[in-house]
């Protein structure tokens, strides 16, 4: 296919989807225009009946629990399916990445870099900690916290050696904390089994609306997405990491 | 409020169009970074802050990031396989 013939392609096919959208467009509701019931019922119930002031938090983790779960396993699955991709296989070896630095010239990180990501990683680690605690009061949650968390580990990465962040986030404590974060959402979930009724009920104690401790299983299981995806972005980095700074294929020159 | 959000959307629009047009791959994922900070100033003007969030966190550091490790990763193949044929 000459160019011409393929920009000939390309511009009918780009008129079609542009007519196909602005169809769509013209479909759409008004701005600010709410049509369906669901929206409403909740936020009319929410409060009263989980205590959860961030609504978002009570659809998501309780009346809505279960696809939750899926989701996090989704992630779960992706960072398990890289972690066996990237880690070392039989026909490579690791080397210290001190050994072929010196033939890269790789700049020493500055001062001003180092200072800053240091400042910053406190702050991040409480910020995180703070959104996945307050999820079902405000905006935030356990994904959006264990995201935050994870980048104080980047930072840490960022502002010192690849060694430091291997010592503050060994291997092990990812591993662990990944498997544990994702187990305990089913572990939560089956509480409302022992308690006989169904399975990812919320039968802890729901307390006041706006107290951190309220809304029963929301926040522990806040906790638990919190903890999984923490654990499963850094595991997530320090593969990429490692294989990039450490592992090569036998006869590849270093 | 609705100056906000024209100028938000142009915004979009402009660092959308910005990585497309970028060729390069590394400097392709700075301005995609740059790309998934506007989406979140996007859905935190359309008053999605959850959404905002978790945008800013994994489209602005998670995932410029993977491309720059896969980057990494890739070249430093290469660079040996260069020396191996210099050879």
């Amino acid at each position: 296919m000459t160019p011409a013939v393929r920009r000939r392609v390309f511009l009918v096919a780009a008129a079609a989807a542009g007519a196909l959208l602005l169809w769509g467009l013209t479909g759409l509701p008004d701005y600010g225009v709410y049509n369906g019931p669901y929206g409403d019922v909740l936020n009319r119930v929410a409060v009263a009946e989980r205590s959860a002031t961030n609504v978002v938090a009570a659809v998501t983790f309780d009346y809505r629990g279960v696809d939750t779960m899926g989701e996090e396993y989704i992630l779960f699955a992706a960072v398990l399916g890289v972690a066996i991709l990237l880690r070392a296989q039989r026909d490579e070896h690791e080397e210290p990445p001190d050994e072929d630095a010196a033939d890269r010239d790789a700049p020493a990180t500055s001062n001003a870099v180092r200072i800053v990501g240091l400042t910053l990683v406190g702050p991040v680690v409480l910020f995180g900690l703070y959104l996945v605690a307050h999820g079902h009061l405000t905006p935030g949650g356990g994904f959006q916290g264990g995201v935050v968390l994870a980048t104080a580990a980047l930072l840490v990465y960022l502002s010192g050696e690849y060694v430091t962040l291997r010592r503050v986030s060994p291997e092990l404590v990812t591993d662990v904390a990944e498997s544990v974060g994702a187990a305990s959402y089913v572990a939560i979930g089956l509480l409302g089994v022992a308690a006989g009724t169904a399975f990812l009920a919320n039968v802890l104690p729901l307390g006041q609306p706006g107290q951190l401790l309220s809304a029963g299983t929301i926040l522990p299981i806040n906790a638990a997405v919190g903890l999984e995806v923490a654990g499963g972005f850094v595991l997530l980095l320090s593969e990429f990491l490692e294989q990039t700074l450490v592992i090569r294929r036998p006869g590849e020159v270093t | 409020m609705i100056v906000l959000e024209v100028t938000v959307f142009l915004l979009v629009a402009a660092a959308g169009t910005a990585v497309v047009l970028t060729r390069d791959p590394l400097n392709q994922a700075i301005v995609a970074s740059f790309y998934g900070l506007i989406l979140g100033i996007m859905f935190f003007v359309y008053q999605a802050p959850d959404v905002a969030l978790s945008q800013i966190a994994v489209g602005a550091v998670a995932l410029p990031l993977m491309i720059l490790l896969a980057l990494a990763k890739v070249r430093a193949l290469e660079g040996s396989r260069r020396e191996d044929e210099d050879r």
